[in-house]
């Protein structure tokens, strides 16, 4: 039996037409981009091309910036880093504001920046699981804030935050804005033109595109000290030759990824929510967050009774794969910021299993998980000395 | 670092067969009921260990013969991970047919040993091993609910790292006889700490009582408080007080002198000690077979005289009386 993959917010399946864009880049084309000779430059109108993808992809103008990187983390950590060099170490700021829900690559990353001296303001979310636009207003000094980063979706939930408010009232405040939208590309409309951020970071291989690549969009005119030195590559933002093949690759995955955005929001939500409803059928189950306020992808479940890396080794026996943020797993027992804001920590410390869809999910695979997930919930429920009936 | 660090994602790749078997069908998974237990002629315990919030909770029947205390029929349920869910089955299994008192011996490291495949290598990841812990702590419940005493009189040490059971003696005596001074070395000589490391400091995986940091630094302050009274006690026999010097002269006499004296059935005492010129003069009076022995004012006293120079200072000159 094929196995079942839903875990798409982890990583997805390459688009085959992807690979294929991708394989003359490696034997036939393979010059540096730099260099003078027809080797080099006969590459150029592909790379013109993957830019131009990208930047349609989001909506950026021309005169702002794709830096080309090699993945979210680094987009973030360049962010994160430039802003501090540029506006705290050598500037008159002394805070950064974020939240308490961020992906590791930011909030290790602002840790790292509190041992230099940085004041970082973590904010928490509502009973929602979403950053509040007041919380944020309230949280800005203008005059001490350099830079607030805000996640566009969680990775652990889907659930959106409302990314056009919170810029507004960075702009507002004259406080630069950063996105980490790693979550957000290829599943909701991402458009730099409405949205006044000032950075955006995402990685390719959330949208069907390899693994190894991304891009930070940098807002025209803002300068940003480069995380990497060394040769004049990316207009010297970002040193290092440029993984060509995976360039030409993330571009195609960008421009498949927002041409199927009509498709994410009504057959993967579709999909999405007939697995959520087979799963609702289970008794004691509940699901995080509000449809509506969630990528149509993305599920964040808890079986009452079952513990979360073993329910995810149970289902990996018959073929799904999911993952869980169960502690158990971890090194921490830290509840989850995001359940204690929804009151839902006790339950979803050691029980949540996140399902997440892509394009390539069927309805045949999910109406197969709906019934080995029931499996999986009965046959462990037999064996819980936590679990009773109805209780 | 290893390359399956740098690699990541291993933790289920270090799981051995017998633990994978186990979890996807634990053998002795289940209740006993009232009626079964009866059949048998057994006493029924059920103890409840753990909690869904801690992220661990196990549930161990017993079916206990109240004539021999011999565990007769063992079953469990658990709300945990894989790993406790196998190790809860290696557990139910190995208490089975042990008289209660011998299960008690049984520990999370005899669980862990009994779920590999080769005896070298380890069943599970380090920071798994203290799901193991959970089956060493259900039996202690089961134990003084089948005996009717309070589960902390079963305790015979307070034990710092549950996963490589090191009490807080030996990590406290560790560092004491090897002198250490960071918490990886109490890890490198103890395995405290080298496991799922919620004992190394506050933060970790669970909450302790007790964390090797504290530990250390509570030990720490400890040796230098003693090394402190010790030195206070040394000190150089020149700047000693006349008291002082009493006391270290008798101290070395009764260490080093009088044991051998006694042997030949004599002893010696001190009648006064004079202080002039940069000489310490040391009066004694032979006791016992002593008095009177022709060695008493040669070898005898030379012996007394050179083994206190020894000990405590070359100005010492010993006179009898």
């Amino acid at each position: 039996m094929d196995r079942i993959y839903l875990d798409s917010n982890a990583t997805t399946i390459v688009d085959p037409r992807v690979k294929e864009a991708m394989e003359p880049f490696f034997s036939q084309m393979y010059g540096n981009p730099n260099s003078l000779h027809d080797f080099g430059t006969e590459i150029h109108p592909y790379m013109r091309l993957a830019m131009d993808r990208l930047y349609s992809g989001i909506n950026a103008k021309d005169q702002n910036d794709i830096i080309i990187n090699s993945c979210a983390s680094e987009g973030n950590n360049h962010v994160l880093k430039g802003v501090y060099n540029d506006l705290i170490r050598n500037g008159p700021k002394n805070e950064i504001i974020t939240t308490q829900v961020e992906h590791p690559c930011v909030r290790n990353t602002c840790a790292f920046l509190e041992s230099l001296g940085v004041k970082i303001i973590y904010l928490p979310v509502n009973s929602d699981g979403i950053v509040d636009v007041d919380t944020l207003r309230r949280s800005i000094h203008p005059d001490k804030t350099a830079l607030v980063s805000v996640m566009w979706a969680n990775n652990e939930t889907g659930l959106i935050f409302p990314i056009a408010e919170l810029a507004a009232v960075c702009r507002e405040k004259g406080v630069l804005f950063h996105t980490d939208a790693v979550q957000a590309i290829g599943k909701i409309p991402v458009d730099v033109s409405r949205v006044a951020v000032d950075f955006l970071t995402f990685s390719a291989h959330k949208f069907h595109g390899p693994k190894g690549i991304g891009g930070l969009f940098i807002r025209q005119g803002l300068k940003l000290t480069p995380l990497l030195h060394g040769g004049e590559q990316m207009g010297g933002k970002r040193a290092g030759t440029i993984n060509v093949p995976y360039l030409i690759g993330m571009g195609l995955a960008m421009e498949m990824a927002v041409d199927s955005l009509n498709y994410e929001a009504s057959t993967v939500r579709l999909l999405r929510d007939r697995l959520e409803d087979a799963i609702l059928t289970i008794p004691d189950t509940m699901v995080v967050g509000k449809r509506a306020l969630r990528t149509p992808n993305t599920i964040l479940a808890s079986f009452r009774g079952i513990e979360g890396e073993a329910m995810i080794w149970d289902l990996n026996q018959n073929g799904v794969a999911a993952s869980t943020g169960s502690a158990c797993a971890s090194e921490s027992l830290e509840p989850n910021p995001t359940f204690v804001a929804m009151r839902i920590s006790d339950e979803l410390a050691h029980t949540g299993i996140r399902f997440s869809l892509s394009r390539f999910s069927t309805e045949e695979e999910i109406d197969r998980a709906a019934v080995l997930i029931r499996q999986s919930t009965q046959r462990l429920r037999a064996i819980s000395s936590t679990y009773k009936n109805g209780k | 670092m290893a390359k399956n660090d740098l690699i990541g994602g291993s933790l289920w790749e270090q799981y051995s067969n017998k633990v994978s078997t186990r979890m996807n069908n634990p053998e002795h998974r289940g209740e006993i009921s009232d009626a079964e237990a009866k059949e048998l002629g057994a006493r029924l315990i059920v103890a409840d260990w753990g909690a869904e919030s801690c992220g661990d909770a196990v549930r161990l029947y017993w079916a206990v013969d109240p004539k021999t205390n011999r565990i007769l029929k063992a079953k469990f349920k658990s709300f945990g991970c894989g790993t406790a869910i196998a190790s809860s089955d290696v557990m139910a299994e190995l208490s089975m047919g042990k008289t209660v008192e011998e299960a008690l011996k049984i520990t999370n490291i005899e669980v862990e040993m009994a779920l590999r495949d080769s005896p070298d290598i380890p069943a599970i990841p380090p920071q798994k091993m203290h799901c193991s812990v959970m089956a060493y702590d259900v039996i202690k419940k089961a134990a003084s609910l089948y005996k009717g005493v309070d589960m902390a009189s079963l305790v015979e040490e307070e034990i710092v790292c549950e996963c490589a059971r090191v009490s807080l003696r030996t990590i406290k005596d560790v560092i004491r006889i090897n002198n250490l001074t960071t918490v990886e070395d109490i890890t490198r000589y103890t395995k405290a700490g080298a496991f799922c490391k919620s004992c190394l400091r506050p933060g970790g995986h669970e909450k302790r009582s007790h964390y090797l940091v504290d530990i250390l630094s509570a030990t720490r302050a400890e040796m230098n408080k003693d090394k402190l009274l010790t030195q206070a006690e040394a000190r150089d026999f020149a700047t000693m007080n006349l008291i002082q010097k009493h006391r270290a002269i008798e101290k070395a006499l009764d260490e080093k002198i009088r044991p051998a004296l006694a042997a030949d059935g004599g002893s010696v005492e001190i009648v006064d000690i004079r202080e002039s010129e940069g000489t310490v003069s040391v009066y004694i009076r032979y006791l016992g077979a002593c008095k009177g022995c022709i060695s008493s004012t040669k070898g005898t006293l030379q012996f007394i005289e050179s083994m206190l120079k020894r000990e405590l200072a070359d100005n010492i000159r010993v006179l009898p009386v």
